[in-house]
């Protein structure tokens, strides 16, 4: 069958590079340049002759039943091609969902939050699909909504899922709760005995949204087999596949998926979108779909991450050693399960934060309710327990009197110490040494608004350009705040990861072809495949494949894994590569010199070497005529699920450690915030592209201060609809709101992974908040326990 | 929805009066906006951008008649002596795509309480030259807001300039976002001195139904620089007539609770920018030699 490829989609980048250009290097990405002018091709820009745009009609309330759906005047419209609703689903299969398959593809017979897919529409024209979808008929009858854990558990509370079958449903104490997961470890109660001083708070963390640049988007093109092939910017092809084939009744080969250009995603990927929509419509029509949302759409067009209230008490000795903790943890996963209960694994898991705490009692559980369903965001679910934990240390430190670094560092976990878990840290943790260099940095200097002329630079200044002070009311404050991530998916999962590496002469040349279906999000891993080959295999050509399902599942782009664990697959097929190519060498060379069946042989700029240095042969040579092609999957340790009751077990992979301290310039009498500095400390075991890794925690940390000081989706509490669903009301930072971001990077090698590199893109993410509200607190000597901080909260309006 | 681009000032007025509920579209800053999140479906849209005199400025003795298409980039590369304030505003204005592209008359015609140049305007004083086939008029500008995004405007006119009194004393805008660029108005405050008449006006936005001058506050602070010889003596103003100043300008306010911020805080922060830019305004008077162009 003759193919056809729409416009926009990836090919083959072929990455060459002058220096070695293995592991370590600095090596610069392909898309770096064509990202920059623009030229990058994203889902969004994908064209196909013939092909129909899509829209969805959403739900405009949060609770309803649906009475009726009436699309004859829509479908009335010229140019339609197809509208679909619940009742037009092919198969038995109507549901999806990460963990729980509870979330229907269209509504049926109610709507659980706002801007839930009611019915789809296919027209000629993007505006055609908007106007036919405005013409449809949905007659609600509204429900009362629940919004937090009071409503949801109330009595005779509506259940947002009755008749609930997923594997939480039994042990869950009430059905709006999704998952529950309690951590009991030593006596909580009879340690709090031993405390000197006892501290407690709740802290409010607000709904966050990826904010990816990319929205949704996709194309769905009908195969001449019945099946099809979906272009899609996603952060799991296989993990969307799964989902998408049965709803389709389609056998997963039929149903192919190539990753087209994604721009961010942040977690915000990991469910689905647009993708069943779109290869139902094109089904239905015969025709190429394409699907992209606008900013409006994508705001409930993907999940958040889970709000959250927190209850924490800890206690101290007078010397400054933690006692106890007694935490709970209520996040909101919004109307549909989404990643909910591993979520509300890691919150619970590392609710204690990187310190050492004997006795502990923890709780933590995710809600449904009609708000916005939340999932999968950067830090996922360690963010929201940091934020809580460090405003603890701090006031702990207060309390005794203690430096509020000096008291974390006489608590803070090393190698070797048991989390409530009980599982052992096992790799180096040096939390300790992460602050003690944050603290270390001089401070940026005082005033820095001033110039040389008599007009205050506003840029220095909280307000920026908007010129609200010249320097009346500001008050400098400096926090700290230090966190745990663990790194790949936990809890028994098995993530693993699939890469196929050839080596063949072309032109001459060795080089290296790398195929994984790993979801390239803007992380970098492209780049790091192509040095991991090159330092395997010693090529200098190195040719990355588009990620599509015709290779094995990559796992998701997400937990800080796939440096790990695709780039450990990577590395590992690369190994097995090399042996056969030494073993063709061998049959070829190997009476030439008896190096070959003796020595340690290694493949380097082009050469098999020995490891003394001595050249045996042209891999040019080895592989005339030959070529090795393998597929291999790879694993990293397996874990355990924690217990339900006592929450024990080897849970998590390996652990990332960053600290950081904020220095921030606080507008006392309007509220407003600028921070001058946010320093950081990280350890990232091995930095395979340190660029990659400055800017992964740059990034990161940027993200945490955005969520410390402006960004919130607005959910009213009494409709459950959002109120501020564009980026005129939800504010991400600009690069007058990023302040110097200097970083320290340790590289403590974890001997459990590859090359002992540590994931490294969310640990940023956790501490940068905390830090910022602590230097907030230290300029304004307010308590502050929620994030983000508005101006009214710091001026008592 | 149809689109009509006429090739001069004339036939604008022509099309207008032929289609009253033609929208007009120069930047396109705010009404693509409104188009794109579907907010409106205009039956028409009017393209002014083939009309070049809507871009051009003219300074005279006494006022400054400013086009309504002139970006405000260019009133902040060249108006900065003549138009402080508005120089300031401008500067505040969206990015700087958006600003290259964003114009007074745009500002004017969406009359939201939260645009940019009105405190400006209002502390400045200014008129709006509105026109139609029916003939010209001018509006003072402190009339031309009637509502929520609502002006003065007939159906049949046109915005065709502003003309805003040149600075005769120093002036100061502030404005209280919760980002720091980029960010619409939570709410905002203008300031100009006018020593040629002994008068402070102001500009009062986004804590309102309209942009508003505070009044009260204005006839309170000029009768008591007059009283207290200020603006002779050049003295700093006591406190405690800053501090009423402020509290007048606040009381002014009528805002609202909403996403981007609580009517409370709008009418404390609107006072804290009063009293700030007085300070920084009346300083720059006292201070001989000093240029009239803003801090920023």
């Amino acid at each position: 069958m003759a193919k056809r490829t729409p416009a926009g989609t990836p090919t083959d980048v072929t990455q060459g590079s002058r220096t070695k250009g293995g592991i370590g290097e600095s090596t610069l990405r392909p898309d770096g340049t064509l990202k920059v002018t623009g030229e990058f091709a994203y889902s969004s820009d994908m064209w196909h002759e013939d092909m129909l745009w899509g829209h969805t009609l959403r739900s405009t309330v949060a609770h309803a039943e649906i009475r009726s759906i009436d699309t004859a005047e829509a479908l009335a419209t010229p140019g339609v091609h197809a509208i679909l609703t619940y009742d037009d689903l092919p198969t038995e299969v109507k549901r999806y969902g990460l963990e729980f398959q509870d979330t229907p593809v269209l509504a049926h017979g109610k709507v659980r939050h706002h801007g839930e897919p009611v019915a789809i529409v296919a027209a000629d024209h993007p505006e055609t699909a908007r106007r036919a979808a405005a013409k449809i008929r949905v007659d609600y009858a509204d429900l009362p909504v629940v919004t937090d854990e009071a409503s949801a558990t109330a009595e005779g509370a509506p259940l947002v899922h009755e008749n609930r079958d997923d594997h939480h449903a039994g042990h869950v104490p009430h059905p709006n709760i999704v998952h529950r997961q309690p951590i009991v470890r030593g006596d909580a109660a009879e340690a709090a005995k031993r405390a000197d001083v006892i501290v407690s708070g709740e802290y409010v963390f607000g709904m966050q949204d990826q904010a990816f640049l990319g929205p949704e988007s996709g194309l769905a093109v009908p195969g001449e087999d019945g099946g099809v092939d979906l272009y899609v910017a996603t952060q799991w092809l296989h993990s969307d596949l799964r989902q998408i084939a049965p709803v389709l009744g389609l056998p997963e080969d039929k149903v192919r998926m190539t990753l087209s250009g994604v721009g961010g995603a942040f977690g915000g990927r990991e469910d689905l979108s647009m993708q069943i929509h779109a290869c139902l419509l094109a089904l239905r029509t015969g025709k190429p779909v394409k699907i992209v949302y606008n900013r409006f759409e994508s705001f409930f067009g993907h999940v958040h991450r889970h709000p959250a209230k927190l209850w924490y008490e800890h206690g101290a000795t007078k010397d400054g050693k933690l006692t106890h903790l007694k935490c709970r943890i209520v996040l909101d996963g919004g109307a549909y399960a989404s990643a909910s209960p591993a979520v509300v694994g890691n919150a619970s898991s590392l609710s204690v934060g990187p310190y050492v705490v004997e006795d502990v009692d923890i709780e933590a559980l995710a809600l449904y309710t009609n708000n916005p369903p939340c999932g999968a965001m950067r830090g996922f679910g360690a963010v929201q327990a940091c934020f809580a934990y460090e405003a603890q240390m701090d006031k702990l430190a207060a309390k005794l009197g203690l430096d509020p670094v000096e008291f974390r560092r006489l608590n803070a976990m090393e190698q070797g110490t048991l989390l409530p878990t009980g599982q052992r840290v096992d790799s180096p943790a040096p939390v300790a040494e992460l602050l003690r260099r944050v603290k270390a940095r001089p401070l940026p200097p005082e005033q820095q608004w001033l110039t040389a002329g008599e007009a205050a630079d506003v840029r220095a200044l909280p307000g920026g350009l908007s010129n609200t002070t010249h320097g009346e009311g500001v008050v400098r404050g400096v926090g700290y705040a230090v966190g745990i991530k663990n790194v790949g998916f936990s809890e028994g999962f098995d993530d693993y990861s699939t890469a196929r590496v050839r080596m063949e002469v072309v032109g001459g040349e060795p080089v290296a072809t790398v195929h994984t279906a790993m979801a390239e999000v803007g992380q970098g891993g492209v780049t790091v495949h192509a040095q991991i080959a090159r330092t395997e295999l010693g090529v200098a050509q190195v040719t990355i494949q588009p990620a599509d399902t015709r290779v094995g599942s990559a796992g998701s782009t997400s937990a800080s894994r796939q440096t790990y664990v695709t780039g450990g697959a990577v590395k590992n097929t690369c190994e097995h590569v090399r042996e056969r190519v030494l073993e063709i060498g061998r049959a070829k060379f190997g009476t030439y010199h008896p190096a070959w069946a003796t020595a340690e042989l290694l493949l380097e700029s082009g050469k098999v070497v020995t490891d003394g240095g001595e050249v045996l042969a042209d891999l040019a040579d080895v592989l005339e005529g030959e070529s090795v092609d393998l597929e291999l999957e790879w694993r990293h340790r397996p874990t355990q699920a924690f217990d339900l009751r006592t929450g024990q077990g080897n849970g998590h992979v390996q652990y990332s450690f960053a600290a950081h301290r904020a220095v921030v310039e606080v507008d006392t009498e309007l509220g407003l915030v600028k921070v001058i500095e946010l320093a950081v400390a990280q350890d990232v075991g091995k930095a395979l592209n340190p660029l990659s890794v400055l800017g992964q925690i740059q990034g990161g940390t940027t993200q945490g201060l955005g969520v410390a000081v402006m960004e919130e989706i607005i959910v009213d509490p009494k409709t459950a609809k959002v109120r501020n669903p564009s980026f005129t009301d939800y504010l991400i930072p600009t690069i007058l709101d990023t302040p110097t971001i200097p970083v320290d990077v340790l590289e403590l090698a974890d001997e459990n992974a590859p090359y002992g590199l540590r994931g490294i893109g969310e640990a940023p993410t956790l501490s940068s908040t905390p830090a910022v509200l602590a230097a907030i607190r230290d300029a304004t000597g307010l308590e502050l326990n929620r994030t983000p901080v508005r101006p009214e909260h710091l001026t008592g309006t | 929805m149809d689109f009509l681009r006429p090739a001069g000032w004339e036939e604008a007025l022509a099309a207008k009066a032929e289609h009253p509920t033609a929208v007009p579209i120069a930047g396109g800053t705010d009404v693509m906006v409104e188009i794109n999140f579907d907010h409106r479906r205009p039956e028409y849209l009017m393209d002014l951008n083939r009309i070049g005199e809507l871009r051009e400025w003219a300074v005279g003795d006494e006022h400054v008649r400013l086009g309504a298409s002139v970006p405000y980039t260019q009133i902040m590369e060249h108006l900065r002596t003549e138009l402080p304030g508005l120089a300031l505003a401008s500067h505040t204005v969206g990015s700087p795509q958006i600003r290259n592209r964003g114009s007074v008359g745009g500002n004017l015609g969406a009359a939201s309480p939260a645009g940019d140049a009105h405190p400006a305007l209002l502390s400045a004083g200014a008129e709006v030259e509105v026109e139609s086939v029916r003939g010209v008029r001018r509006i003072p500008v402190e009339e031309f807001y009637t509502g929520v995004k609502r002006n003065a405007l007939a159906p049949d006119e046109l915005i065709k300039a502003v003309h805003i009194k040149k600075a005769s004393g120093p002036q100061q805008f502030s404005k209280v976002g919760t980002r720091n660029a980029m960010v619409i108005a939570v709410c905002a405050f203008g300031i100009a001195l006018h020593p040629d008449s002994r008068t402070v006006k102001t500009g009062i936005g986004s804590a309102a139904p309209t942009p508003l001058r505070a009044r009260v506050a204005e006839d309170f602070l000029n009768a008591a620089l007059e009283e207290g010889g200020f603006w002779d003596n050049g003295k700093v103003i006591t406190p405690s007539i800053a501090k009423q100043f402020a509290d007048l300008v606040s009381g002014a306010c009528n805002p609202i609770d909403d996403v981007r911020g609580t009517a409370k805080y709008r009418r404390h922060a609107v006072g804290i920018m009063a009293r700030r830019t007085l300070g920084w305004t009346w300083e720059q008077y006292r201070s001989a030699g000093t240029t009239l162009e803003g801090a920023a």
